[in-house]
């Protein structure tokens, strides 16, 4: 229904004003829109599907009656899940490792790419290459492995922070940025006596506010869907977050509840497993759809900034 | 000259310091794990490490390559690389073209806001999403059995594993990769239109004279990317969708490097030999595609 409002409010002004519509088709307009509006609901409708899911009762899900029409609403599979001491651990996991991860990516990204965005100091090519030949080559999985396990990260939750501190990809997109600021802008500092450090902390940063803003969520949606150091690293079951403890029960639900026999209350409600996961589901993927907006208003410019570099 | 280079550095020496934080982040987690390779022609010991394990030359490999299973993954990872150049990267660009083709601001904002969603789910929440969609009981065998279809097991269907692989990273990422060919669209002049338009081309001849020139270059830059990415086959969304049931066409290197190492054990020189395998040929593959894109008159990496 928001669609075809919208599609009428705007399809004309913008056909009388651009030269480029002039040549189209009625039937082709409808073509395209059915198309479009098709996929748009093929995207939208298996995350609602699982959002009523969540949100329904053992009785409708056996019976098969969830589709597109909400029959029942019972909070019984969130009653569980946040009463499951399981669950809410890998809840703190990841907060700690979203809240801890993007302050270090935040903190190490910036002055990197702040300094290498900067040129006439010895060194900068060298480290430049050697960053950019990371993006083709690496170790592999085993290197890696190992090399945590040298640096006593097995079972610690920095694992799901060091070394992940940086995203080339997301230093290149900085760097980029820091160069379009005028250098007139620090020079003025300098001559007031600032070093380094304090121009970057003074003058650049408060102008970069808006590419900071894109960075960090970009970060902040990375490492909350963390879940493979996870898997990779955590022996203890205690230290998973919550990705993994859901990649767990997905893959291995059996085993994921006889390990969490101490609560023999799931044994008594008639809790369909499906429901279980879906609750799962919707709250791993809640926060992001609530950053969505946020994220959506700055992310083309980043990848047009990136594609520049490219 | 010792003494000026000396001097150089004292006097960046805050810039030095800021940088420091990002070259120790590469030197340990990027660098050192690198010398690890050199697990790829020894016989690993846990007691002895990586340095003091003995030299094997180069039996890892002649193990690898007489392993059956690791044949079936390479098959697999080649034919899924190719089934994504051929399947998903054209559909960035069909749906692109199909956005810039709405007409309204608002409209073209709103379907590229609902496509672009589902990237920033993680393939863990899309894989509970899929298995509720396409599991024994799930939505899709719902519909079929509405139909008078039996039912069918979609997930542990050799047969259709790949087919799924297409659709959901479709479905995933359409949306995602198609903003930089946008950005690309967004930046054309619209005057080229208007003269397409004077000289008679219609709409579909207007965009193959205007739009796709524009995107054109970006497009070589992506394919070159993605071909030298052949040998990686996205190991998230395998691994979170795969079961034993359909090894046999989904299994991809990465996956059976996990496998070899962590569930069968079979040593970690030889599965490190596979992962310096799979380098040597996405180098290759990179260098190749480069070449062959600036041979048809593109603009290439480098």
């Amino acid at each position: 229904m928001e669609t075809s409002a919208t599609m009428q409010k705007e399809t004309r002004p913008v056909t009388a004003g651009a030269a480029k519509r002039k040549g189209g088709t009625g039937a082709a307009d409808i073509v395209i829109h059915l198309v479009l509006a098709l996929l748009a609901l093929a995207t939208v409708l298996p995350f609602y599907n699982v959002f009523l899911m969540s949100f329904s009762n053992t009785v409708a899900v056996s019976k098969q009656m969830v589709y597109l029409v909400p029959t029942v609403i019972d909070l019984s599979a969130y009653h569980y899940i946040f009463q499951e001491p399981r669950f809410l651990k890998a809840v703190l996991v990841t907060l700690f490792v979203t809240v801890v991860g993007t302050t270090v990516n935040m903190g190490v990204t910036l002055t990197g790419a702040y300094v290498l965005s900067k040129t006439g100091y010895p060194g900068r090519r060298a480290v430049m290459a050697l960053i950019i030949f990371t993006m083709f080559f690496n170790g592999g999985l085993i290197p890696y492995y190992l090399t945590m396990k040298n640096l006593h990260l097995i079972n610690n939750l920095l694992v799901m922070v060091l070394p992940v501190a940086v995203n080339t990809f997301y230093l290149m997109i900085c760097i980029a940025f820091f160069r379009t600021i005028p250098a007139a802008l620090e020079e003025s500092a300098k001559i007031d006596g600032a070093n380094d450090i304090q121009v970057l902390a003074r003058v650049i940063l408060p102008v970069a506010k808006p590419m900071i803003a894109t960075i960090g969520l970009f970060y902040a949606v990375d490492r909350w869907n963390e879940w493979w150091n996870g898997v990779l690293f955590m022996t203890n079951v205690n230290l998973l977050p919550l990705q993994a403890l859901l990649r767990e029960l997905l893959t291995n639900y059996a085993q994921v509840l006889s390990s969490i026999n101490a609560n023999v209350s799931l044994q008594n409600t008639d809790l369909h497993p499906e429901m279980l996961k879906m609750a799962v589901v919707v709250v791993s993927a809640l926060p992001i759809a609530c950053l969505y907006p946020f994220l959506q208003k700055y992310f083309e410019k980043g990848v047009m900034i990136g594609s520049i570099k490219g | 000259m010792t003494k000026s280079l000396g001097k150089e550095l004292y006097k960046y020496r805050y810039l030095y310091l800021l940088l420091l934080p990002t070259v120790l982040f590469y030197a340990l987690f990027q660098y050192l794990p690198m010398y690890g390779v050199l697990l790829a022609f020894k016989e690993y010991h846990f007691k002895a490490g990586i340095l003091g394990s003995p030299w094997v030359g180069w039996d890892n490999f002649e193990a690898l390559l007489r392993q059956r299973e690791f044949w079936q993954a390479f098959r697999n990872t080649v034919i899924l690389s190719l089934g994504r150049i051929v399947f998903e990267f054209p559909a960035a660009i069909l749906l692109a073209l199909l956005i810039n083709e709405v007409a309204g601001r608002r409209l073209k904002k709103f379907y590229q806001t609902v496509f672009t969603f589902p990237h920033f789910i993680s393939w863990v929440i899309i894989s509970g999403i899929l298995f509720n969609f396409l599991g024994s009981d799930g939505v899709l065998n719902q519909i079929l059995a509405a139909f008078g279809a039996s039912k069918e097991s979609f997930l542990t269907s050799p047969g259709l594993f790949r087919a799924i692989v297409f659709l959901s990273n479709i479905w995933k990422e359409v949306g995602w990769s198609a903003i930089i060919y946008l950005a690309a669209i967004a930046g054309i002049n619209p005057e080229l239109y208007e003269a397409a338009y004077m000289d008679g081309a219609n709409r579909f001849q207007q965009l193959m004279a205007v739009t796709w020139p524009s995107i054109r270059g970006t497009a070589g830059i992506l394919l070159i990317l993605s071909v030298g990415n052949a040998m990686n086959g996205n190991f998230e969304q395998i691994f979170n969708l795969y079961n034993p049931g359909v090894y046999s066409t989904g299994d991809i290197i990465d996956t059976y490097v996990y496998r070899s190492a962590f569930v069968d054990g079979s040593g970690f020189g030889v599965s490190t030999a596979i992962g310096l395998f799979k380098a040597a040929i996405n180098f290759a593959l990179l260098y190749a595609a480069n070449f062959a894109v600036k041979r048809l008159g593109g603009e290439g990496l480098v």
